[in-house]
């Protein structure tokens, strides 16, 4: 039983005998994460892309780099050790949408029934 | 695998579903940090959302595309992610027990966090003495608080790292040490993962 014999669980961060493909797999997202991140700057600074979907492009490459940096740097992965923590940042993640959607939602509403201001 | 036995059952059905006795101390801190680290995001979210209401508010103020050098912002940004590179090679380091190379890593680390702070208060100042204080307008006190916030957990992040080269030197790296350390790395690749937000939402959306 490969599993059970390992003296610990696998958690982010730690990949115990799975030795040789560490150093790459941080070289790899480092090479990945570099490569988002010159591109947001191309994307933000450039016409390279329609300019009323420079803002999706920009949320779209933030969310890929996001993901490199979870893979690759915090080792989060799909295999049943994960689930615990997946859960916990799919939690995160909810909480992190309700409270920013729903403030710009309800201070958009709160703007457009404002009384105009005298001055 | 026709055997009826509890061997029987595949080891990734049992691992992490309570199969094998209790987790070791290593995971459950790990874990409980994990935890940590999303309600800190959770709580930066807050800041997120007083940003994004708050934008536009500039009271005839300066506005993010006056202020924002985004040459120094690319640096910052690259300076972050070598940073976190490095933590992680370091943290690799200590867990073949290569204390040597986990303080070299460590430095690296130490060194490119310290230039990005370096460059985010130098910009600070400036704002500062052209009269972008918090104080200015909605805009600038969200932008002061989401930035600060960032930078004040670089900072807490910087002074644990030196107490944690410290503890290395000191203690060698025994099993409690490496858990500490586990910890810092998880916390320094998150605030890469945060500044990946505010890079996006303050400085590439805010300057057009």
């Amino acid at each position: 039983m490969d599993g059970l014999d390992r003296p610990y669980d696998r958690t982010p961060g730690v990949e115990y005998q799975e030795s040789g493909a560490n150093y790459l797999s941080y070289t790899v997202g480092l090479g990945l994460a570099i490569v988002l991140t010159i591109a947001s700057f191309v994307v933000a600074q450039t016409h390279l892309l329609w300019s009323p979907g420079i803002p999706v492009g920009l949320v779209v490459l933030a969310f890929a780099q996001i993901g490199v940096h979870l893979v690759f740097f915090l080792h989060l992965g799909t295999g049943p050790d994960h689930t615990n923590n997946i859960l916990a940042l799919a939690f995160g993640l909810l909480v992190v949408f309700l409270v920013i959607t729903g403030s710009c939602w309800i201070i958009a509403n709160l703007d457009a029934n404002m009384m105009p201001m005298h001055s | 695998m026709t055997s009826a036995t509890i061997d029987a059952v595949p080891a990734e059905l049992v691992r992490g579903r309570g199969g094998g006795g209790p987790a070791p101390t290593r995971t459950v801190v790990a874990y409980g940090f994990w935890i940590f680290i999303v309600s800190d995001i959770t709580m930066f979210s807050a800041l997120f959302a007083a940003y994004a209401v708050l934008s536009g508010r500039t009271a005839g103020g300066p506005t993010a595309g006056e202020l924002v050098n985004l040459p120094h912002v690319f640096i910052e940004t690259m300076c972050l992610l070598l940073s976190s590179y490095a933590a992680g090679l370091g943290a690799l380091s200590a867990e073949r027990w290569r204390q040597d190379r986990f303080l070299i890593f460590s430095v690296f680390t130490f060194l490119l966090g310290a230039v990005f702070l370096f460059i985010e208060i130098s910009d600070f100042a400036a704002m500062m003495k052209v009269g972008a204080g918090p104080s200015r307008s909605a805009f600038l006190s969200a932008y002061w608080a989401l930035v600060g916030a960032h930078g004040a957990h670089v900072t807490s992040g910087l002074v644990w790292l030196i107490y944690m080269m410290a503890q290395v030197v000191a203690k060698g790296l025994r099993p409690h040490v490496l858990r500490r350390l586990l910890c810092f790395s998880l916390f320094w690749h998150a605030l890469d993962i945060i500044w990946v937000g505010v890079l996006t939402v303050v400085y590439l959306m805010g300057v057009p």
